[in-house]
Protein backbone atom coordinates (compact mmCIF):
# COMPACT_ATOMS: atom_id res chain seq x y z
CA UNK A 1 0.00 0.00 0.00
CA UNK A 2 1.57 3.44 -0.90
CA UNK A 3 0.23 6.36 0.76
CA UNK A 4 0.00 9.92 -0.61
CA UNK A 5 -1.36 13.36 0.52
CA UNK A 6 -4.01 14.38 -2.31
CA UNK A 7 -5.23 17.82 -3.34
CA UNK A 8 -8.68 17.75 -5.69
CA UNK A 9 -9.13 21.27 -6.02
CA UNK A 10 -12.05 22.69 -6.14
CA UNK A 11 -13.38 21.50 -9.69
CA UNK A 12 -12.92 18.07 -8.64
CA UNK A 13 -15.69 18.55 -5.78
CA UNK A 14 -18.04 20.06 -8.38
CA UNK A 15 -17.97 19.72 -12.28
CA UNK A 16 -15.26 17.65 -12.28
CA UNK A 17 -16.92 14.51 -10.15
CA UNK A 18 -15.94 12.17 -12.01
CA UNK A 19 -12.59 13.11 -12.25
CA UNK A 20 -12.55 12.48 -8.52
CA UNK A 21 -14.53 9.63 -8.44
CA UNK A 22 -12.85 7.07 -11.11
CA UNK A 23 -9.35 8.83 -9.26
CA UNK A 24 -10.00 7.37 -6.28
CA UNK A 25 -11.53 4.13 -7.94
CA UNK A 26 -8.27 3.57 -9.88
CA UNK A 27 -6.47 4.53 -6.85
CA UNK A 28 -7.77 1.96 -4.69
CA UNK A 29 -7.01 -0.38 -7.08
CA UNK A 30 -3.44 0.35 -7.36
CA UNK A 31 -2.75 -0.05 -3.87
CA UNK A 32 -2.21 3.81 -3.56
CA UNK A 33 -4.28 5.42 -0.48
CA UNK A 34 -5.26 9.16 -1.29
CA UNK A 35 -4.85 11.22 1.57
CA UNK A 36 -7.21 14.06 1.10
CA UNK A 37 -5.02 17.07 2.53
CA UNK A 38 -7.16 18.22 5.42
CA UNK A 39 -8.81 21.55 5.02
CA UNK A 40 -6.99 22.43 1.91
CA UNK A 41 -8.13 25.99 0.10
CA UNK A 42 -8.53 26.98 -3.69
CA UNK A 43 -4.89 27.28 -4.95
CA UNK A 44 -6.33 30.77 -6.90
CA UNK A 45 -5.96 29.78 -10.02
CA UNK A 46 -5.66 32.44 -13.28
CA UNK A 47 -7.54 34.75 -11.10
CA UNK A 48 -5.48 35.38 -7.93
CA UNK A 49 -2.03 35.70 -10.15
CA UNK A 50 -4.15 38.01 -12.50
CA UNK A 51 -4.81 40.06 -9.32
CA UNK A 52 -2.27 40.32 -6.83
CA UNK A 53 1.07 38.57 -6.37
CA UNK A 54 0.53 38.32 -2.59
CA UNK A 55 -2.77 36.33 -2.36
CA UNK A 56 -1.23 34.45 -5.61
CA UNK A 57 1.25 33.07 -3.35
CA UNK A 58 -0.52 33.37 0.04
CA UNK A 59 -3.74 30.69 -1.17
CA UNK A 60 -0.83 28.39 -2.39
CA UNK A 61 1.23 28.51 1.04
CA UNK A 62 -1.61 27.45 3.19
CA UNK A 63 -2.02 24.11 1.17
CA UNK A 64 2.10 23.14 0.83
CA UNK A 65 2.18 24.30 4.70
CA UNK A 66 -0.74 21.76 5.67
CA UNK A 67 1.00 19.23 2.91
CA UNK A 68 4.57 19.71 4.52
CA UNK A 69 3.51 18.91 7.93
CA UNK A 70 1.66 15.50 6.69
CA UNK A 71 4.80 15.05 4.86
CA UNK A 72 3.86 12.60 2.27
CA UNK A 73 4.11 13.19 -1.84
CA UNK A 74 1.65 15.92 -2.63
CA UNK A 75 -0.50 14.20 -5.74
CA UNK A 76 -2.95 16.85 -7.98
CA UNK A 77 -4.64 15.61 -10.74
CA UNK A 78 -5.83 19.55 -11.88
CA UNK A 79 -3.17 20.92 -14.03
CA UNK A 80 -4.61 24.40 -12.67
CA UNK A 81 -3.78 23.35 -8.86
CA UNK A 82 -0.55 22.14 -9.72
CA UNK A 83 1.05 24.91 -11.38
CA UNK A 84 0.32 27.05 -9.21
CA UNK A 85 1.02 24.56 -6.37
CA UNK A 86 4.61 24.43 -7.64
CA UNK A 87 4.91 27.84 -8.74
CA UNK A 88 4.30 28.55 -5.31
CA UNK A 89 6.97 26.11 -4.13
CA UNK A 90 9.66 27.07 -6.02
CA UNK A 91 8.86 30.81 -5.00
CA UNK A 92 8.95 30.08 -1.34
CA UNK A 93 12.16 27.86 -1.34
CA UNK A 94 13.73 30.69 -3.15
CA UNK A 95 12.95 33.24 -0.99
CA UNK A 96 16.06 34.26 1.85
CA UNK A 97 14.49 36.92 3.82
CA UNK A 98 13.17 34.29 5.79
CA UNK A 99 16.40 31.96 6.29
CA UNK A 100 17.23 30.94 9.35
CA UNK A 101 13.67 31.86 11.14
CA UNK A 102 10.73 29.61 12.01
CA UNK A 103 9.22 30.93 9.14
CA UNK A 104 11.61 29.29 6.55
CA UNK A 105 9.61 26.74 4.19
CA UNK A 106 11.08 23.52 4.35
CA UNK A 107 8.72 21.58 2.50
CA UNK A 108 10.56 17.58 2.25
CA UNK A 109 8.17 16.24 -0.18
CA UNK A 110 6.87 16.43 -4.11
CA UNK A 111 4.38 17.84 -5.66
CA UNK A 112 3.30 15.70 -8.31
CA UNK A 113 0.57 15.80 -11.59
CA UNK A 114 -1.50 12.40 -11.08
CA UNK A 115 -0.77 11.21 -14.18
CA UNK A 116 3.15 11.50 -13.83
CA UNK A 117 2.61 10.16 -10.48
CA UNK A 118 0.73 6.96 -11.77
CA UNK A 119 3.44 6.32 -14.11
CA UNK A 120 6.27 7.04 -12.45
CA UNK A 121 5.63 5.80 -9.24
CA UNK A 122 3.18 3.06 -9.33
CA UNK A 123 4.72 2.46 -12.44
CA UNK A 124 3.76 0.29 -15.59
CA UNK A 125 3.62 -3.28 -13.62
CA UNK A 126 1.10 -2.57 -11.28
CA UNK A 127 -0.96 -1.16 -13.77
CA UNK A 128 -0.58 -3.84 -16.20
CA UNK A 129 -1.82 -6.59 -13.18
CA UNK A 130 -4.93 -4.96 -12.98
CA UNK A 131 -6.14 -4.62 -16.52
CA UNK A 132 -8.60 -7.04 -17.02
CA UNK A 133 -10.20 -5.85 -20.43
CA UNK A 134 -7.88 -4.19 -22.65
CA UNK A 135 -8.90 -1.00 -24.77
CA UNK A 136 -8.14 -2.74 -27.95
CA UNK A 137 -9.86 -0.58 -31.07
CA UNK A 138 -10.33 2.56 -28.91
CA UNK A 139 -8.13 5.10 -31.02
CA UNK A 140 -7.54 8.67 -29.05
CA UNK A 141 -4.94 11.25 -28.58
CA UNK A 142 -4.29 12.53 -25.17
CA UNK A 143 -4.15 15.68 -24.33
CA UNK A 144 -2.45 18.13 -21.99
CA UNK A 145 -3.13 21.62 -22.41
CA UNK A 146 -0.93 24.06 -20.86
CA UNK A 147 0.30 23.44 -17.35
CA UNK A 148 0.94 19.98 -16.92
CA UNK A 149 4.24 21.33 -18.77
CA UNK A 150 4.58 24.37 -18.99
CA UNK A 151 6.61 26.77 -17.86
CA UNK A 152 9.50 24.30 -17.39
CA UNK A 153 10.74 26.23 -14.10
CA UNK A 154 7.95 25.35 -12.55
CA UNK A 155 7.43 21.92 -13.88
CA UNK A 156 11.11 20.67 -14.51
CA UNK A 157 9.89 19.14 -17.78
CA UNK A 158 12.39 18.49 -19.89
CA UNK A 159 10.17 18.41 -23.12
CA UNK A 160 7.31 20.31 -22.41
CA UNK A 161 5.83 19.91 -26.35
CA UNK A 162 5.60 16.50 -25.68
CA UNK A 163 4.85 14.68 -22.63
CA UNK A 164 4.39 11.09 -22.46
CA UNK A 165 2.72 10.29 -19.03
CA UNK A 166 -0.67 9.77 -20.24
CA UNK A 167 0.18 8.14 -23.58
CA UNK A 168 1.95 5.88 -21.55
CA UNK A 169 -0.66 5.39 -19.39
CA UNK A 170 -3.39 5.20 -22.29
CA UNK A 171 -0.84 2.66 -23.88
CA UNK A 172 -0.75 0.26 -20.86
CA UNK A 173 -4.34 -0.06 -20.86
CA UNK A 174 -4.37 -1.48 -24.59
CA UNK A 175 -5.70 1.54 -26.59
CA UNK A 176 -4.60 2.40 -29.85
CA UNK A 177 -2.74 6.05 -29.16
CA UNK A 178 -2.55 8.22 -31.55
CA UNK A 179 0.24 10.83 -32.74
CA UNK A 180 -0.96 14.57 -32.72
CA UNK A 181 0.87 17.63 -32.82
CA UNK A 182 -1.28 19.15 -30.20
CA UNK A 183 -0.74 18.01 -27.18
CA UNK A 184 -0.07 21.22 -25.47
CA UNK A 185 -2.01 23.49 -27.43
CA UNK A 186 -4.23 26.42 -25.16
CA UNK A 187 -8.01 25.35 -25.05
CA UNK A 188 -8.62 29.03 -24.18
CA UNK A 189 -9.11 28.21 -20.14
CA UNK A 190 -11.38 30.66 -18.58
CA UNK A 191 -12.10 32.79 -21.89
CA UNK A 192 -15.18 30.34 -22.10
CA UNK A 193 -16.89 32.10 -19.94
CA UNK A 194 -15.79 35.97 -20.27
CA UNK A 195 -14.30 35.54 -24.15
CA UNK A 196 -16.65 32.41 -25.56
CA UNK A 197 -15.88 33.42 -29.77
CA UNK A 198 -12.34 32.88 -29.01
CA UNK A 199 -12.52 30.07 -26.63
CA UNK A 200 -14.49 28.82 -29.09
CA UNK A 201 -11.91 29.12 -31.91
CA UNK A 202 -9.28 27.43 -29.95
CA UNK A 203 -11.47 24.34 -29.20
CA UNK A 204 -12.64 24.05 -32.56
CA UNK A 205 -9.06 23.68 -33.89
CA UNK A 206 -8.24 20.61 -31.10
CA UNK A 207 -11.20 18.66 -32.08
CA UNK A 208 -10.61 18.96 -35.79
CA UNK A 209 -7.31 17.82 -35.37
CA UNK A 210 -7.72 15.25 -33.31
CA UNK A 211 -9.81 13.35 -35.79
CA UNK A 212 -7.27 14.23 -38.44
CA UNK A 213 -4.72 12.24 -35.80
CA UNK A 214 -8.01 9.00 -36.14
CA UNK A 215 -8.76 9.70 -32.68
CA UNK A 216 -12.91 8.20 -31.86
CA UNK A 217 -11.84 10.34 -28.40
CA UNK A 218 -9.86 12.84 -26.34
CA UNK A 219 -8.18 11.90 -23.25
CA UNK A 220 -7.91 14.66 -20.65
CA UNK A 221 -5.96 15.16 -17.59
CA UNK A 222 -7.34 18.69 -16.37
CA UNK A 223 -10.46 19.45 -15.59
CA UNK A 224 -10.87 22.97 -17.19
CA UNK A 225 -9.81 21.25 -20.26
CA UNK A 226 -12.03 18.18 -20.15
CA UNK A 227 -15.06 20.61 -19.34
CA UNK A 228 -14.23 23.13 -22.42
CA UNK A 229 -14.11 20.66 -24.64
CA UNK A 230 -17.04 18.60 -23.59
CA UNK A 231 -19.59 21.63 -23.30
CA UNK A 232 -18.42 23.80 -26.07
CA UNK A 233 -19.35 21.27 -28.73
CA UNK A 234 -22.55 21.86 -29.18
CA UNK A 235 -22.02 26.14 -29.47
CA UNK A 236 -19.73 25.33 -31.80
CA UNK A 237 -21.67 22.67 -34.24
CA UNK A 238 -24.69 25.50 -33.40
CA UNK A 239 -22.62 28.02 -35.47
CA UNK A 240 -20.26 26.86 -37.68
CA UNK A 241 -22.25 24.26 -39.13
CA UNK A 242 -20.30 21.64 -38.62
CA UNK A 243 -21.55 18.65 -36.08
CA UNK A 244 -19.23 17.66 -33.46
CA UNK A 245 -19.75 14.72 -30.87
CA UNK A 246 -16.24 13.78 -29.32
CA UNK A 247 -15.95 12.00 -26.36
CA UNK A 248 -13.68 14.05 -23.83
CA UNK A 249 -12.43 11.32 -21.33
CA UNK A 250 -10.28 11.13 -18.27
CA UNK A 251 -7.88 9.39 -18.13
CA UNK A 252 -8.83 7.95 -15.07
CA UNK A 253 -11.70 7.28 -16.41
CA UNK A 254 -10.23 4.27 -19.47
CA UNK A 255 -7.98 3.17 -16.52
CA UNK A 256 -10.88 2.32 -14.76
CA UNK A 257 -12.71 0.90 -17.29
CA UNK A 258 -10.08 -1.09 -18.37
CA UNK A 259 -9.60 -2.55 -14.74
CA UNK A 260 -13.63 -3.39 -15.09
CA UNK A 261 -14.49 -1.04 -12.66
CA UNK A 262 -18.37 -1.27 -11.78
CA UNK A 263 -18.92 2.75 -11.55
CA UNK A 264 -17.72 3.59 -15.14
CA UNK A 265 -21.34 4.12 -16.54
CA UNK A 266 -21.87 6.62 -13.10
CA UNK A 267 -18.93 8.45 -14.52
CA UNK A 268 -19.64 8.85 -18.12
CA UNK A 269 -23.70 9.88 -17.52
CA UNK A 270 -21.90 12.78 -16.04
CA UNK A 271 -20.35 14.23 -19.56
CA UNK A 272 -22.52 16.32 -22.02
CA UNK A 273 -20.77 14.37 -24.86
CA UNK A 274 -21.85 10.83 -23.89
CA UNK A 275 -19.18 8.64 -24.47
CA UNK A 276 -21.48 5.36 -23.96
CA UNK A 277 -22.41 4.96 -27.67
CA UNK A 278 -18.54 4.93 -28.85
CA UNK A 279 -17.46 2.80 -26.05
CA UNK A 280 -20.46 -0.21 -26.49
CA UNK A 281 -19.97 0.42 -30.76
CA UNK A 282 -16.11 -0.61 -29.88
CA UNK A 283 -17.53 -3.60 -27.52
CA UNK A 284 -16.09 -2.27 -24.49
CA UNK A 285 -19.06 -1.29 -22.36
CA UNK B 1 -12.17 44.88 -30.42
CA UNK B 2 -10.43 47.93 -29.67
CA UNK B 3 -8.02 49.44 -31.71
CA UNK B 4 -4.99 50.55 -29.58
CA UNK B 5 -4.21 54.92 -30.71
CA UNK B 6 -0.16 55.29 -31.02
CA UNK B 7 0.62 58.64 -30.67
CA UNK B 8 2.05 60.36 -33.64
CA UNK B 9 5.93 61.39 -32.41
CA UNK B 10 7.15 59.19 -29.89
CA UNK B 11 9.90 59.91 -27.21
CA UNK B 12 10.85 57.67 -25.49
CA UNK B 13 10.55 57.33 -21.62
CA UNK B 14 12.41 54.43 -19.94
CA UNK B 15 11.19 55.45 -16.22
CA UNK B 16 7.23 53.76 -17.32
CA UNK B 17 9.49 50.64 -18.56
CA UNK B 18 11.69 50.36 -15.84
CA UNK B 19 8.57 50.61 -13.28
CA UNK B 20 7.27 47.62 -15.35
CA UNK B 21 10.43 45.55 -15.03
CA UNK B 22 10.60 46.12 -11.08
CA UNK B 23 7.16 45.23 -10.71
CA UNK B 24 7.01 42.21 -12.31
CA UNK B 25 10.79 41.30 -11.97
CA UNK B 26 11.52 40.37 -15.09
CA UNK B 27 14.37 42.24 -17.88
CA UNK B 28 11.74 43.73 -20.62
CA UNK B 29 15.10 45.44 -22.19
CA UNK B 30 16.66 42.11 -22.96
CA UNK B 31 14.08 41.46 -26.09
CA UNK B 32 16.01 41.80 -29.46
CA UNK B 33 12.07 41.47 -31.02
CA UNK B 34 12.77 37.70 -32.69
CA UNK B 35 8.89 37.32 -32.79
CA UNK B 36 8.90 34.16 -30.26
CA UNK B 37 6.24 34.48 -28.39
CA UNK B 38 4.23 36.18 -31.07
CA UNK B 39 4.43 33.15 -33.69
CA UNK B 40 3.79 30.48 -30.49
CA UNK B 41 1.42 32.70 -28.95
CA UNK B 42 -2.46 30.87 -29.68
CA UNK B 43 -4.60 34.01 -29.19
CA UNK B 44 -2.89 36.35 -31.35
CA UNK B 45 -6.26 36.25 -34.01
CA UNK B 46 -7.89 38.25 -31.00
CA UNK B 47 -5.29 40.62 -29.94
CA UNK B 48 -4.52 44.10 -31.34
CA UNK B 49 -1.30 44.48 -30.31
CA UNK B 50 0.48 41.14 -30.54
CA UNK B 51 2.79 39.58 -27.74
CA UNK B 52 6.33 41.34 -29.69
CA UNK B 53 4.69 44.60 -30.15
CA UNK B 54 2.69 45.08 -26.68
CA UNK B 55 6.58 44.45 -25.46
CA UNK B 56 7.92 46.80 -28.09
CA UNK B 57 5.80 49.95 -26.86
CA UNK B 58 6.72 49.36 -22.98
CA UNK B 59 10.42 49.53 -23.63
CA UNK B 60 9.29 53.07 -25.42
CA UNK B 61 7.38 53.78 -22.27
CA UNK B 62 3.75 53.31 -23.73
CA UNK B 63 2.35 51.77 -20.62
CA UNK B 64 -0.84 53.18 -20.92
CA UNK B 65 -1.45 52.17 -24.48
CA UNK B 66 -0.80 48.58 -23.72
CA UNK B 67 -2.83 48.90 -20.20
CA UNK B 68 -6.09 49.79 -22.65
CA UNK B 69 -5.47 46.79 -24.73
CA UNK B 70 -7.02 44.32 -25.72
CA UNK B 71 -3.90 41.83 -25.27
CA UNK B 72 -3.59 41.90 -21.87
CA UNK B 73 -7.14 40.24 -21.26
CA UNK B 74 -7.25 38.29 -24.25
CA UNK B 75 -3.87 36.75 -23.39
CA UNK B 76 -4.86 33.19 -21.45
CA UNK B 77 -1.84 32.96 -19.48
CA UNK B 78 -0.90 29.80 -21.32
CA UNK B 79 3.21 30.00 -20.73
CA UNK B 80 4.15 29.43 -24.15
CA UNK B 81 5.46 32.52 -24.80
CA UNK B 82 7.48 32.41 -21.27
CA UNK B 83 8.66 28.85 -22.10
CA UNK B 84 9.86 29.96 -25.85
CA UNK B 85 11.55 33.45 -25.07
CA UNK B 86 15.59 32.90 -26.06
CA UNK B 87 15.87 35.98 -23.48
CA UNK B 88 14.16 34.17 -20.49
CA UNK B 89 11.92 36.76 -20.07
CA UNK B 90 8.17 35.56 -18.30
CA UNK B 91 6.13 36.93 -20.67
CA UNK B 92 3.28 35.32 -18.81
CA UNK B 93 4.41 37.46 -15.52
CA UNK B 94 4.66 40.88 -17.58
CA UNK B 95 0.94 40.17 -18.42
CA UNK B 96 0.34 40.11 -14.80
CA UNK B 97 2.13 42.79 -13.60
CA UNK B 98 -0.14 44.71 -16.62
CA UNK B 99 -3.13 43.29 -15.24
CA UNK B 100 -2.94 44.51 -11.58
CA UNK B 101 -1.59 47.59 -12.46
CA UNK B 102 -4.56 48.43 -14.77
CA UNK B 103 -6.95 47.47 -12.09
CA UNK B 104 -5.03 49.47 -9.61
CA UNK B 105 -5.04 52.10 -12.14
CA UNK B 106 -8.27 51.80 -12.34
CA UNK B 107 -7.71 51.96 -16.55
CA UNK B 108 -11.17 50.91 -18.26
CA UNK B 109 -10.27 47.30 -19.16
CA UNK B 110 -11.10 46.76 -22.79
CA UNK B 111 -12.88 43.03 -22.40
CA UNK B 112 -14.37 44.32 -19.41
CA UNK B 113 -15.63 40.13 -18.86
CA UNK B 114 -12.26 39.29 -18.12
CA UNK B 115 -11.49 41.14 -14.73
CA UNK B 116 -15.40 40.78 -14.17
CA UNK B 117 -14.46 36.72 -14.13
CA UNK B 118 -11.76 36.74 -12.37
CA UNK B 119 -13.55 39.47 -9.43
CA UNK B 120 -16.50 36.76 -9.25
CA UNK B 121 -13.73 33.88 -8.70
CA UNK B 122 -11.68 35.36 -6.13
CA UNK B 123 -15.24 36.73 -4.27
CA UNK B 124 -16.26 32.93 -4.13
CA UNK B 125 -12.93 32.27 -2.54
CA UNK B 126 -12.47 35.66 -0.36
CA UNK B 127 -16.58 33.95 1.12
CA UNK B 128 -15.56 30.03 1.48
CA UNK B 129 -11.95 29.57 1.05
CA UNK B 130 -13.07 27.47 -1.94
CA UNK B 131 -14.71 28.76 -5.16
CA UNK B 132 -18.24 27.28 -5.17
CA UNK B 133 -18.79 27.07 -8.61
CA UNK B 134 -22.37 27.42 -9.38
CA UNK B 135 -22.56 31.06 -6.89
CA UNK B 136 -19.17 31.86 -9.14
CA UNK B 137 -21.01 31.27 -11.91
CA UNK B 138 -24.24 32.77 -11.11
CA UNK B 139 -22.36 36.28 -9.93
CA UNK B 140 -20.35 36.70 -13.16
CA UNK B 141 -23.44 36.25 -15.48
CA UNK B 142 -25.36 38.33 -13.38
CA UNK B 143 -22.48 41.39 -13.35
CA UNK B 144 -21.73 40.75 -17.04
CA UNK B 145 -24.99 40.09 -18.93
CA UNK B 146 -27.08 40.91 -15.92
CA UNK B 147 -30.61 38.97 -15.53
CA UNK B 148 -31.03 38.32 -19.24
CA UNK B 149 -27.94 36.69 -19.52
CA UNK B 150 -28.90 34.39 -16.39
CA UNK B 151 -31.88 33.39 -17.74
CA UNK B 152 -29.86 32.35 -21.40
CA UNK B 153 -27.96 29.92 -18.84
CA UNK B 154 -30.68 27.92 -17.89
CA UNK B 155 -30.56 25.21 -20.02
CA UNK B 156 -27.02 24.58 -19.26
CA UNK B 157 -27.56 25.05 -15.71
CA UNK B 158 -30.00 22.71 -16.05
CA UNK B 159 -27.74 20.33 -17.66
CA UNK B 160 -24.79 20.63 -15.21
CA UNK B 161 -27.96 19.73 -12.84
CA UNK B 162 -28.91 16.59 -14.15
CA UNK B 163 -25.66 15.05 -14.10
CA UNK B 164 -24.91 15.70 -10.82
CA UNK B 165 -22.69 18.46 -11.26
CA UNK B 166 -24.62 21.58 -9.31
CA UNK B 167 -23.14 21.65 -5.77
CA UNK B 168 -26.26 23.61 -3.84
CA UNK B 169 -24.10 24.69 -0.67
CA UNK B 170 -21.17 26.13 -0.15
CA UNK B 171 -18.04 24.65 0.64
CA UNK B 172 -17.28 25.06 4.37
CA UNK B 173 -13.45 25.54 5.70
CA UNK B 174 -11.95 25.47 9.22
CA UNK B 175 -9.47 27.86 8.08
CA UNK B 176 -12.40 30.62 6.92
CA UNK B 177 -10.59 33.24 8.68
CA UNK B 178 -6.98 32.58 7.52
CA UNK B 179 -8.30 33.33 4.12
CA UNK B 180 -10.14 36.40 4.79
CA UNK B 181 -6.84 37.46 6.25
CA UNK B 182 -4.98 37.03 3.40
CA UNK B 183 -7.04 39.08 1.41
CA UNK B 184 -7.04 41.96 3.85
CA UNK B 185 -3.43 41.62 3.84
CA UNK B 186 -3.02 41.20 -0.50
CA UNK B 187 -5.12 44.59 -0.32
CA UNK B 188 -8.02 42.42 -2.33
CA UNK B 189 -11.78 42.96 -1.92
CA UNK B 190 -12.66 39.99 -4.47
Amino acid sequence: MVEVSYYPGCSLHGVAREYNESTEAVSEKLGVNLAELEDWNCCGASSAHATSNELALALPERNLRLASQVGMDLIVPCAACYSRLRAAEKELLADTTTEGSADKYQGGFEVKHLADFFWEDVGEDTILGQVTRPLGGLSLVCYYGCLITRPPRVTDVTDPDNPESMDNLMKTVGADVRAWSYKTDCCGAGHILTLPRVAQRMIQKLLDMAQEAGADCIVSGCPMCQSNLDRAQEDISRETGKKYSVPILYFTELMGLAFGDPEVGKWFSRHIVDPRPLLKQKGLL
Amino acid sequence: MSIVQLPQEIIPNPSQRKMVEELSGERISACFQCEKCTNGCPVTFAMDLVPHIAIRLLHLGLVDEVLRSDTIWVCASCETCATRCPNNINITRVMDTLRQLAQREGVRPSQRNVPLFHSAFLSSIRRHGRVHETEMAVDFTLKSEGIRGLLKQVSTGLAMFTRGKIKLLPPRLRGKRQIKDMFKKAGVKG
